[in-house]
């Protein structure tokens, strides 16, 4: 193994104040019934930033702003001129992209490789994608003259916090409505760094609104009277709770939630591509993904052989300083969750998988779990069945494609599945058979905004990204 | 000679192809006719008929599927005037057997209006196609008896879904004469499944169940009673198409929603290369 000396990116591109205001009409004002709380770095348990914790009735203020927004400025607008304020926004990410990185290294602990090099691209390319569309909605397949639905109202996640940005804000403002945000709680900052970047572009006020704090904000949000359209991407039990919240309402709901994906090896796969995309299907963003490919079928031919390059490669993995331009695997995300994956693996230990990690030093400050693998996995066992989110993999066995079917569509979740083999005609059958809304073949863990990405069953409803995510906010 | 003495129809429910009496043994009074009223257990029945009938349906070729569906089509034209005589305008039963036309048609033409390749920015084929959800419960609306009903099972099952239909209470018999023709008409048992009796007794547990994947609560006219639904609906996610205003025009051109609401995307990626 190479010696690596640290190559760490330099933080001095972002320029954070100690506190930040909620994002209402245009400007950044203090919260009038809400608290503030503490966005740390998980990586050394550091305090960013002291961020406003938006109250009910900081909420009404921003949702009031956005119908304003929708009524006056923006649902009137020309769709060539939201395009070209979409354009701005686009370009403008560009050009603040290192910024926005390591913002988001040091909010969330993801790897700067990947905030610079997935997250950052897709969020501009998410927005150019859509600011194309709202010139051209008529054209979209949802009849002559497709309407907006007004104020939407749209809560995102932690686990890619610009990039769920980028999937809610961009269809939403192309389609013609106008939103209201509320960040995760434990990732904030690049939020309200694009809020910033939506003054630069001189997007008129109201338009977009973001509105921080935890679960209660959330709520507060989505039970709004005022709101047309809830958009969700989180945890399934979240999901539910919303969906019983807006029933019998008007609002139009999608709704983007967890995922135990199967990711399937067949015997004639390519062993040395199969294990790179078993790595990158768990351990992209240390397992935070609503779409991980949680669990490794493996054809029993090739089992021992393929969990015997899957430990090496693993040992090769590089867990440290999510600012290091060499590291594959930062930090969990928060405490919260930490306890939630050592809960889950104990659990799994318990009941009598065997566990495995590659010799892994965890940095003393901050949270860290070693990437893991438990072999002797049955589909009883609560790790091959509930969502774990952090880099944890489940190892099973089939023998016949028939019975890869079967453990892959058992589950409630249905978000995606990875399938790796040489042989054409199986995969196409394969990917016929396996109840989810995304499959990779001899790939995983992709993503584009031409690409509609979504889930079956309980890993939720609509699909963002593509001509399919603008349906999500228009009368259709 | 004595005038011919008629021979009445008994109506019963429609599950798997087969027409049941209740489990319950019950049965109510209404358009002059006993008529099956559903338990509970009738419904669950009934999600397991459907729930077995997925695999082929959905499995089906979409021209086959079109096939199947225009044979409906077939078959309602020549019972008319059985329709008629139950009290169903003709050109009720007209626009009803025209609509299974319109559905039929669409089996192996939305897949392409509603999918398609995604150009996206790598070496990847990136194909989106839709598929059916599964299960689907549906409140059939009260009225049009024949043609709301029609509007609500075809969209339903042209795509690959298989349905459980709660029936209008107070207008049955064109729902279980209606069964009568898709009985004849090669779709296979459990595709369609037809319940009569309270709405309060069968909906609840099929928006309650885990095995169905969606509901289409179109019939549904106490707004309470809809939100409830929903509520139970939300325990697994089960897709939801809210009710339909009273005053909505079911001759109207129904576009595709009815039939996009029930479907799911699938997107595969797969690299190029060689």
């Amino acid at each position: 193994m190479f010696e690596y000396a640290p190559a760490p990116e330099s933080r001095s591109v972002v320029d954070l104040k100690p506190s930040y205001g909620l994002f209402i009409d245009g400007r950044f004002v203090d919260p009038t019934d809400g608290g503030s709380f503490k966005s740390i770095n998980p990586a050394s348990e550091e305090v960013l930033a002291e961020i406003a914790e938006g109250g009910p009735q900081d909420v009404d203020r921003a949702v009031r702003a956005a119908r304003k927004a929708y009524e006056k400025v923006w649902g009137p607008m020309a769709g060539r001129d939201r395009a070209k304020y979409l354009f701005r926004i686009a370009r403008i990410i560009q050009e603040r992209s290192r910024e926005l990185a390591v913002l988001e290294s040091l909010d969330n602990g993801k790897p700067i490789r990947e905030s610079r090099d997935v997250d950052l691209p897709l969020v501009a390319a998410h927005f150019f994608y859509y600011a194309g569309w709202a010139d051209k909605l008529p054209h979209a397949g949802f009849g002559s003259n497709p309407q907006p639905l007004g104020v939407a109202a749209q809560v995102i996640p932690w686990n890619f916090p610009l990039l769920m940005l980028a999937w809610k804000i961009a269809p939403a403002l192309a389609a013609g409505n106008t939103v209201v945000l509320k960040p995760a709680e434990t990732t904030p900052l690049t939020a309200l760094l694009f809020a910033e970047i939506c003054q630069q572009a001189d997007l008129p006020a109201g338009v977009v609104n973001i509105v921080t704090g935890a679960g209660e904000t959330g709520r507060a949000l989505v039970e709004h009277e005022g709101v047309d359209k809830v958009a969700f991407t989180g945890s399934t039990d979240v999901g539910r709770a919303i969906a019983r919240a807006v029933a019998g309402s008007r609002k139009k709901l999608t709704l983007e939630l967890g995922g135990k994906a199967a990711n399937i090896v067949f015997d004639d796969a390519p062993v040395d591509q199969a294990v790179e995309g078993i790595v990158n299907g768990i351990f992209f963003n240390q397992g935070h993904v609503c779409c991980a490919g949680s669990r490794l079928l493996v054809q029993e031919s090739v089992a021992e052989q393929v969990l015997e390059s899957l430990k090496r490669r693993m040992a090769l993995l590089r867990l440290g300083d999510p600012l290091d331009k060499n590291t594959d695997i930062g930090a969990i995300n928060s405490a919260e969750q930490l306890a939630r994956i050592r809960e889950l693996t104990e659990a799994g230990a318990a009941e009598g998988a065997q566990q495995w990690s590659p010799p892994c030093e965890l940095p003393e400050r901050g949270f860290w779990f070693a990437p893991t693998i438990f072999t002797g996995v049955t589909q009883a066992h609560r790790i091959a069945r509930d969502e774990i989110f952090g880099p944890v993999l489940s190892v099973l066995t089939f023998r016949t494609p028939a019975e890869a079917v079967e453990k892959a569509n058992n589950t409630p979740y249905g978000l995606s599945a990875g399938i790796w083999s040489d042989k054409g005609s199986r995969i196409l059958w394969m990917a016929d058979r396996l109840r989810a809304g995304v499959v990779w073949a001899n790939t995983f863990n992709k993503f584009d905004p031409t690409s509609p990405f979504g889930g079956y069953k309980e890993s939720g409803y609509g699909r963002e990204g593509g001509r399919h995510g603008l349906e999500a906010y228009l009368n259709v | 000679m004595s005038e011919r003495v008629a021979v009445r129809k008994t109506y019963k429910l429609f599950v798997g192809g087969k027409f049941p009496r209740s489990e319950s043994g019950r049965s109510y009074l209404v358009q002059d006719s006993n008529v099956s009223l559903a338990s509970r257990k009738d419904a669950r029945d009934a999600v397991v008929a459907a729930r077995a009938a997925v695999k082929g349906w959905a499995g089906a070729t979409a021209y086959n599927r079109g096939q199947i569906l225009y044979r409906v089509a077939e078959m309602l034209e020549g019972r008319r005037e059985q329709f008629v005589a139950l009290g169903v305008p003709g050109d009720e039963v007209d626009a009803a057997t025209d609509r299974w036309v319109w559905y039929a048609g669409w089996s192996d033409k939305l897949p392409q209006v509603y999918g398609g390749a995604n150009p996206v920015a790598g070496p990847y084929f990136n194909l989106s196609a839709p598929e059916p959800t599964g299960v689907v419960a549906v409140v059939a609306p009260e009225a049009p008896a024949l043609l709301g009903l029609v509007s609500v099972i075809a969209p339903a099952i042209v795509t690959g879904n298989t349905v459980v239909v709660a029936a209008s209470p107070a207008a049955p018999l064109a729902a279980v004469t209606l069964a009568e023709v898709l009985a004849t008409s090669d779709l296979p048992g459990g595709v369609v499944n037809i319940l009569t009796g309270r709405l309060s007794e069968t909906v609840p547990t099929l928006a309650a169940h885990m095995d169905v994947n969606a509901v289409d609560l179109t019939g549904v006219t106490d707004p309470e009673l809809a939100a409830d639904l929903e509520v139970k609906a939300a325990e697994n996610l089960k897709r939801v198409l809210r009710p339909v205003p009273p005053d909505h025009d079911w001759s109207a051109d129904p576009g595709l929603r009815r039939m996009t609401a029930l479907l799911e995307t699938k997107t595969v990626w797969h690299p190029k290369g060689v």
